[in-house]
């Protein structure tokens, strides 16, 4: 429990943090507990229902089964990181036009994971924004409006918007 | 913009939620998002016996670890017990003499961090005498069953013995009986979010208690009692909350109440997160129920009576056992025509975990057994499947007047023919009759009711706010708690729809019982219809206080007047008009200046007709009452077992007038195709021994977004006069009429009948060999 502290340097959102942290520290803790980043939610700490998923170089994890350490030297964005200023991302921006959200605590890691998919593939069809969020449970919503805001963001952002 | 309904400007038409930005971006708080300064962790210590007497509890080693500041056991609460209602208080905060479900608080404790928190619960040492348990309503049952509370013989929980009509004169009349048991399991409520808890002491008078609870005021009037406080010196806070449906997010959990007495005992505030783990082990669950259902019916298919007796399992307490029984029952009448019924219901108490309501409480389980047994009927009968729902369907009553059920509910509208006629036409036939190499699909139909605005007989007060600021925003103070359903966006819809001003004018406060009037919670589909009429009241008070200053200015009578988009105007002469901010701001500001607010309160619960009688088995539960009909085809691979729920799914609705569309559709989705599709096939709890062995999101299957399917939803308007602006509830019906559409469509598929959900594939497989086997034997012969 009391181990050594190891010094962990990475990108949060753009900017570049030292720490000190114990090597057991999960990347979720790290954001919650000591920047106080909390849209990165935990829901099951299994790797199950992607509430925690936020990027690293990019790509879609799920920050409660990612040490801290993992992370050195990377670039990490959560949710508090994906709009520009007060302009949200068009993803953010068609999910609340299409009523998409219901409770909202899967909305964070269903926006960094549909972000995920459309920054690399700009032109998903419908099974592949499925499986892009296929890992993010949904308690509520069903589904269908999640995929559908997914699907017309792609379109606002392939028009330049 | 697509369908609209009604005429409105803002109501009866797609409207973004009041609430998605923060969720979207992150901001909003969650429970366990909360920090207060100077707080500490707080962390439950469990038994790891399901049955078991507490022979001693030694705290001293906890207490000596450094970092601890607090360590509670059951006896800090002298005695104290709580429940759903007086005579069924049987449960105390932490267990002090005896645990009774596998993982039962029996103390706690409060460190500097979590991880000290859980490693002094390690250092107590409880001594425990391991009692045999029950674990099936079975086996509690049995004449000298272990007792799960010494007091209560024969562990029976609450029971209910109702008969309608003449029951028995109507099966020696009826052409054909049916007789069928069907079996719904123990299922997770299926919130994301583990209950989360921050409480602390202002000062040794007062308590604040902020946690994830769609019905704040249960804890509200829970912990005055506990801490025998004055309700005034009792605050809650309610959080973003990430879904409820109901069950332990209405109620206490241990590590509530532990959370509390902790922050008292150690003078700082203390704060509990749980985690999955712990809601999948120990939160309340659905009720499994094991549903005998006999129904005779008539030549033409036409319904004589039914029977209907029920097993269910409450699990170690009694918690909202008596509600959730009553509700199989109560809506027997709905939406088929009965001329009599008899229902008989027992609920016994296991060692397992609590059993409470969940979306589409106590009626979900009799609604699967009909629904089901309705399709085996037209097929012995030879009469269509939607044919006979049809002939069996309440007609919707002429406005103006009411139908009447057997055991005296009252509907005023029922919509479920034009659903059923509507999922009909919009439902695609094409692949539903052939099989593709070893796929087969199947297409079925069923019927859901559900109950809006339920009315019982405690507390169901519910009252509003309207504070109208003095640059014209709005303050809306209720004691409704958004859940996730989008209650706070229609209850602001519905203030800016009568005050003729724009949604976003309207911001919502959410709970805080320091100064947002009371209210019973989120239950029971009774926000929309029961809130919203206190919405209603109170934003018509503050519009009669502006209308009485805009009289005055016009020179006109107050009822000459009217607000629309934010314009004042003379009706008859529009050319004399103002605007609202200027309105205000004269109310405000004319000497001597007015402070405009707004009060009202739902009057509807309650007046309609007659409160339900818990043991008879009559009266409106509801203020009025939900129908869904939906058309469901399925996709089993008859090699495997597995069925798939596929696209060509149509769910038709009436929740009386759709004030949000999206809501109602994302309501009706997540109902039908989320924790309806998850019922039918995934969803079950595998036990052993009180012992649940699926307790993780992986080994507890629900659907994900590539299996759920990509349904539409129709809207079926028939505006209700008991709802605000005519609505009634949307979802919780939808949650009813799912599992049985989806076993009616497999049975469609394959000939086989799964009378005992889910429809895992295994169970499908095995299925489908017997009756493989079946069919050889009989060539052979």
């Amino acid at each position: 429990m009391k181990g050594e502290l190891k010094e962990l340097k990475l990108t949060i959102n753009g900017k570049l943090y030292e720490f000190k942290v114990k090597p057991k520290t999960l990347l979720v803790d790290l954001l919650r507990q000591e920047l106080k980043l909390t849209g990165t939610k935990i829901g099951c700490l299994d790797s199950a229902c992607g509430a925690c998923t936020v990027h690293i170089d990019g790509k879609a994890v799920r920050s409660c089964s990612v040490l801290a350490l993992q992370a050195n030297g990377r670039k990490v964005t959560t949710i508090e990181g994906v709009a520009d200023g007060d302009k949200l991302h068009p993803i953010q921006q068609t999910m609340i036009d299409h009523g998409a959200i219901e409770c909202g605590f899967c909305t964070s890691g269903m926006v960094m994971s549909a972000k995920a998919l459309l920054d690399e593939n700009p032109h998903p069809t419908r099974e592949e924004v499925r499986e892009a969020i296929q890992g993010n449970l949904c308690a509520d919503e069903g589904y269908v409006k999640y995929i559908e805001a997914i699907e017309i963001a792609a379109e606002k952002m392939r028009g330049g918007q | 913009m697509g369908e609209t309904f009604g005429g409105y400007s803002i109501i009866g038409k797609p409207i973004p939620r009041v609430d998605a930005r923060a969720k979207v971006t992150g901001e909003a708080k969650y429970a366990a998002d909360i920090e207060v300064a100077n707080m500490l962790w707080g962390y439950v210590k469990r038994s790891p016996y399901p049955h078991a007497r507490i022979l001693n509890i030694d705290t001293s080693k906890a207490e000596r670890l450094p970092g601890v500041k607090a360590v509670i056991t059951g006896k800090d609460f002298g005695g104290f017990k709580w429940g759903w209602s007086g005579p069924t208080r049987d449960e105390e905060p932490l267990a002090v003499k005896k645990v009774r479900y596998l993982y039962e608080g029996v103390a706690a404790v409060a460190a500097v961090d979590e991880d000290t928190a859980s490693e002094a619960c390690d250092l107590i040492e409880v001594e425990y005498e391991p009692l045999p348990g029950v674990f099936t309503p079975f086996e509690a049952m049995q004449e000298g069953a272990p007792l799960v509370h010494e007091d209560r013989p024969g562990n029976i929980c609450v029971e209910y013995h109702w008969n309608f009509g003449d029951v028995d004169k109507a099966f020696a009349e009826s052409y054909l009986i049916r007789e069928d048991t069907f079996q719904t399991p123990r299922m997770a409520k299926g919130y994301l979010e583990p209950p989360a808890v921050v409480s602390y002491w202002p000062d040794s008078n007062h308590v604040v208690y902020i946690g994830a609870k769609g019905s704040p005021y249960f804890p509200y009037r829970i912990l005055a009692r506990c801490f025998n406080l004055p309700l005034s010196n009792v605050r809650i806070i309610a959080p973003t909350i990430g879904s409820d449906f109901g069950g332990t997010k209405n109620d206490m959990t241990p590590a509530d109440f532990s959370a509390v007495m902790l922050a008292k005992k150690s003078g700082r505030p203390v704060k509990i997160v749980t985690t999955q783990f712990d809601a999948l082990t120990t939160d309340l669950r659905r009720h499994p129920m094991w549903i005998t259902m006999k129904t005779g019916v008539t030549k033409d298919g036409i319904l004589t009576a039914i029977h209907t007796k029920i097993i269910s399992d409450g699990g170690a307490y009694t918690r909202m056992s008596p509600l959730s029984n009553f509700l199989t029952g109560i809506c027997m009448g709905l939406p088929y025509h009965l001329p009599a019924f008899k229902h008989d219901v027992v609920c016994y108490f296991t060692n397992n975990p609590s059993s409470a309501a969940m979306r589409g409480h106590g009626i979900y389980h009799t609604a699967f057994a009909r629904e089901c047994q309705m399709d085996m009927i037209a097929e012995e009968l030879g009469i269509d499947r939607m044919e006979i729902r049809l002939r069996n369907v309440i007609k919707n009553p002429k406005p103006g007047t009411i139908y009447e059920t057997i055991n005296k509910v009252h509907v005023a509208t029922a919509g479920t023919e034009e659903c059923l006629k509507k999922v009909y036409d919009a439902v695609k036939w094409e692949k539903s009759e052939k099989a593709d190499g070893y796929k087969a699909y199947g297409t079925g139909y069923a019927t859901g009711t559900y109950l809006s605005g339920t009315n019982l007989s405690a507390h169901n007060a519910c009252a509003a706010i309207v504070r109208i600021c003095e640059d014209g925003s709005v303050n809306y103070l209720t004691g409704a708690t958004d859940v996730g359903q989008g209650s706070d966006t229609i209850l602001c819809a519905i203030v800016a729809e009568v005050l003729g001003i724009g949604l976003e004018d309207v911001d919502i406060k959410r709970v805080d019982s320091a100064f947002t009037p009371v209210d019973p919670g989120s239950y029971g589909s009774r926000v929309t219809v029961l809130a919203g009429h206190a919405a209603i009241n109170a934003a018509q008070d503050a519009k009669r206080q502006l209308l009485e200053v805009a009289a005055q200015q016009f020179g006109v009578k107050p009822e000459d007047v009217e607000i629309k988009n934010k314009q004042v105007f003379v009706k008859s002469n529009p050319e004399r008009n103002t605007s609202w901010e200027r309105l205000v701001r004269t109310a405000c500001y004319e000497a001597p200046g007015k402070v405009i607010i707004g009060r009202g309160y739902s009057t509807k619960g309650g007046v309609s007709h007659t409160l339900a009688d818990f043991s008879k088995g009559v009266g409106d539960i509801g203020t009025n009452y939900s129908f869904t009909a939906q058309a469901s085809e399925v996709e089993v691979d008859v090699e495997t077992g597995v069925v798939k729920c596929t696209d060509n799914n149509v769910i038709a609705h009436d929740c009386g007038f759709p004030l949000n569309i999206q809501a109602v559709e994302t309501q009706v989705q997540g109902g039908a195709y989320h924790q309806g599709v998850s019922a039918a096939l995934y969803e079950e709890f595998k036990m052993d021994k009180g012992q649940t062995i699926n307790a993780n999101l992986i080994d507890y299957k629900r659907p994900r977004a590539n299996e759920a399917p990509m349904s539409k939803v129709i809207h079926v308007v028939t505006n209700d006069p008991y709802g605000p602006f005519g609505a009634k509830e949307a979802s919780e019906g939808s949650v009813c009429s799912a599992p049985p559409a989806m076993i009616n469509a497999i049975y469609n598929a394959t000939g086989v009948w799964i009378k005992n959900l889910p429809a895992q594939p295994e169970k499908v497989f095995w299925a489908l060999k017997a009756k493989k086997e079946e069919k050889k034997g009989k060539k052979k012969k």
